[in-house]
């Protein structure tokens, strides 16, 4: 190799020096001086053609070994990584041309990153519970979600929950939004479409906490959440939006306990969305889960085969001006849920229910009002009742504070008096508003 | 609870064949629903009677904030095109309407989902490190860019191209409904220039960024915000800021959404003898504005009539 190149500059040389020597000598010949021209010319392209058959007999001994070309690497690397002004830019003060990139590979790598935004919620409490006491200062959550459009056909939502219990996945699901029938298939973890609580992350909560009857009949803060499969399909009709859900899960969350893979829990839903005005709607629902319950697991084993069935019908009033709706706006809900717990010594049925109202009276401020009332699963024999007052405060559209005054009357005949505050605020994409 | 597990499966199997029914697919005119009351009169221009167009936000609500309600997702299941401001106007509430609307044809890069920002003139695009110190900053550009007649015939060419691909038979119908309404731009254009033409340079405080594009297409200059950073209510020390800085040049207007309060902006006109105008950014933000083109006559007459009473002259 080396022995052509010696050959090859040398012939340079030899151009460089040899054709105007010659010229001085033949100034008057331009004829001659042509001649040699082609001469070298056609010397040169001799060259050129034996190294060709020289480097592609080399190739072919080469053939066999996996090394990709090394030609079109070359002019990459040479390159200088750039991207394009965004359309319109240009003329608005804005750079022209091609803007670099800088770190070339990893840059091009962050355009399909996931949208990244990490929730903190901070909760404290003054006062006293003896029933249900939590810590008096404690960041309760940190809730990562990670959103991308996955392909055409497909997106990925992920939302871990990084609190002082440990790490878990919140959801983690597949949506197909375009299945032919009119259907939006969920795959993965998700939070069960059983009611409007359940379906909640603790963020888009109007309270620091959740409702007695959820904690009392609905498993508690995590609900009915699991790995699962969820179709859902508008069911068209000249009146109003109605949506029904069908669900089926593994049957393990804080409410099922499943302990053979036969052992599945399935939800139902059917959703009513009405416009009375612009300003003012309507959002009715019915929801149905069942599965298996823990009350007759001994040493693993399920052996008394006891199943806990779940009713729950839940109606949202809003009203909000559209001219003024970053000022003004009402929200009134309700949710209603019975529970029908099989376990030793009979079923127990419980119900239990919530009623609330939050109106915005200004651009940052909330106040809102809540009554609790639920017997427990385990027990329909007994019950819990209890009144909350809450205030919030945004800061911004990224953060929030909020304090709720809580008293609980549970059913130990004990009285708990609560001041609860908390903080949360959100960094990073700006996720779209859950309605 | 054999029998319980067999009427279970039953009517889970039922449900699925019930739900698998696929709707019946729209035919006749293309169905165009787009996300405010400008995108619909433009896209109502080039289309005509060959299409149905309707908005989903209305003119006199603000655009960031609109509520995803579900009864948009029952306009958007029967969409063919979807027309979007784009620069991450709609971010707030538009993405999982689509999702929902179980339309493969508007999703997100499909072909029936025209952003119809990608060859607008695009003001505001925030140079250096972006944070949300910056108030609720749009990284793409100040999406409020229809409010130049020039973008309007851009938008309006967008739509064009989208109608004729998808009804190659009416392109030419299509095509010269684009030229008619791109003549009638121009030749208002021009009008409105000269309309505006004494007060070029005129300085003008407004309420959010609604009005960089329309400022720069007229010749007013914006000279302060009545917010203190994109999406941040006015606090007290800003708006004292203001109130100096507009006495200190001589302000003597401030530009007022239709969505947002008065308090703060009159306070600041009654500390600077200066005009408040609520001054429609969209079609559909006062009852008269009814078209693009009534747009600009409103907002024109309405500034000029201003100027005229506050005497304000060129600085």
């Amino acid at each position: 190799m080396r022995t052509h190149y010696v050959v090859c500059c040398g012939l340079v040389v030899a151009v460089l020096c040899g054709h105007p020597s010659r010229g001085f000598a033949q100034t008057s010949g331009e004829q001659a001086l042509r001649q040699e021209i082609d001469q070298l010319r056609s010397a040169l392209a001799d060259i050129q053609r034996q190294y060709g058959e020289r480097l592609a007999a080399l190739e072919a001994r080469l053939g066999a070994a996996p090394t990709p070309p090394a030609a079109p690497a070359v002019p990459e690397q040479a390159q200088t990584p750039a991207a394009e002004v965004p359309p319109g830019a240009a003329g608005a003060g804005g750079p022209t041309g091609s803007l670099p990139i800088y770190g070339a590979a990893s840059a091009a790598s962050k355009i399909f990153n996931p949208d990244m935004a990490v929730i903190g919620d901070f909760l404290g409490a003054a006062g006293h519970n003896e029933v249900s006491p939590t810590p008096p200062l404690e960041l309760h959550e940190a809730e990562t979600s990670l959103q991308a459009i996955v392909d055409p056909y497909a997106r990925g939502d992920f939302f871990v929950a990084f609190s002082p219990e440990g790490v878990e996945i919140e959801e983690g699901f597949i949506t197909f939004p375009t299945v032919p029938g009119g259907l939006l298939v969920k795959v993965g973890k998700t939070r069960a479409a059983f009611g409007k609580v359940n379906t909640l992350h603790n963020h888009l909560l109007s309270w620091t906490d959740r409702p007695l009857v959820t904690n009392n009949l609905v498993g508690r803060e995590e609900g009915i959440s699991d790995a699962g499969i969820s179709v859902a399909r508008l069911i068209p009709n000249p009146w109003l939006f109605l949506e029904a859900t069908g669900e089926v899960y593994r049957g393990n969350s804080e409410l099922f306990t499943s302990s053979k893979r036969a052992d599945l829990a399935y939800v139902g839903h059917l959703r009513g969305y009405y416009d009375v005005t612009e300003n003012a709607n309507i959002d009715f629902g019915g929801s149905y889960a069942r599965g298996h319950n823990d009350a007759g697991v001994v040493d693993d084993v399920d052996v008394g085969r006891f199943v806990t069935d779940l009713w729950g019908v839940d109606a949202t009033v809003r009203w909000r001006p559209l001219q003024r709706a970053i000022y003004r706006s009402f929200l009134g809900r309700s949710e209603v849920i019975w529970s029908r717990r099989e376990q030793p010594g009979g079923p127990q049925q419980s119900i239990g229910y919530y009623a609330s109202g939050d109106y915005q009276f200004a651009r940052r401020w909330f106040a809102g009002v809540r009554y609790d009332r639920s017997g427990r699963a385990e027990d329909a024999s007994v019950h819990d009742s209890g009144q909350s007052l809450t205030l919030t405060y945004w800061p911004s559209e990224f953060s929030q504070i909020r304090g709720q005054y809580r008293r609980i009357r549970y059913a130990e005949e004990s009285t708990a008096n609560e001041l609860l505050f908390q903080f949360q605020f959100s960094i990073g994409a700006h996720g779209a508003h859950p309605f | 609870m054999i029998l319980t597990k067999s009427v279970l499966t039953a009517a889970a199997v039922s449900a699925v064949v019930l739900l698998a029914v696929a709707p019946a697919a729209a035919q006749g005119r293309l169905n165009v629903i787009t996300t405010t009351e400008d995108l619909a009169s433009i896209a109502r221009e080039v289309g005509g009677d060959r299409i149905d167009v309707e908005a989903i936000a209305r003119g006199y609500q603000d655009p960031h904030f609109v509520e995803a309600k579900p009864s948009f997702i029952l306009r958007l299941q029967r969409a063919d095109l979807l027309v979007v401001v784009g620069r991450d106007l709609e971010i707030g509430w538009l993405p999982p309407l689509v999702q929902q609307s179980r339309n493969s044809k508007i999703q997100i890069g499909a072909d029936g989902y025209v952003d119809a920002s990608l060859r607008a003139r695009i003001l505001d695009i925030p140079q250096g490190q972006i944070t949300r110190a910056m108030g609720d900053v749009h990284p793409l550009g100040n999406p409020h860019y229809w409010l130049d007649p020039d973008n309007g015939k851009v938008i309006a060419r967008a739509i064009f191209e989208k109608l004729a691909q998808r009804r190659p038979g009416d392109r030419v119908f299509f095509e010269q409904r684009l030229n008619d309404f791109n003549g009638r731009i121009d030749a208002a254009e021009k009008r409105w220039l000269a309309m505006m033409a004494p007060y070029k340079g005129v300085k003008v405080a407004t309420y959010h960024r609604s009005f960089s594009n329309f400022a720069d297409r007229f010749g007013l200059d914006v000279m302060g915000y009545v917010e203190p950073r994109p999406g941040i209510p006015p606090s007290p020390q800003h708006t004292l800021d203001l109130i100096t800085e507009m006495k200190r040049q001589n302000v003597k207007l401030v530009l007022v959404e239709p969505y947002f309060d008065l308090r703060t902006p009159n306070a600041v006109g009654r500390g600077t003898g200066a005009e408040v105008l609520v001054m429609p950014p969209s079609v559909g933000g006062v009852k008269e504005v009814t078209d693009y083109f009534k747009l600009f006559d409103y907002d024109i007459n309405l500034l000029i009539t201003a100027l005229r009473k506050v005497g304000a002259a060129p600085q």
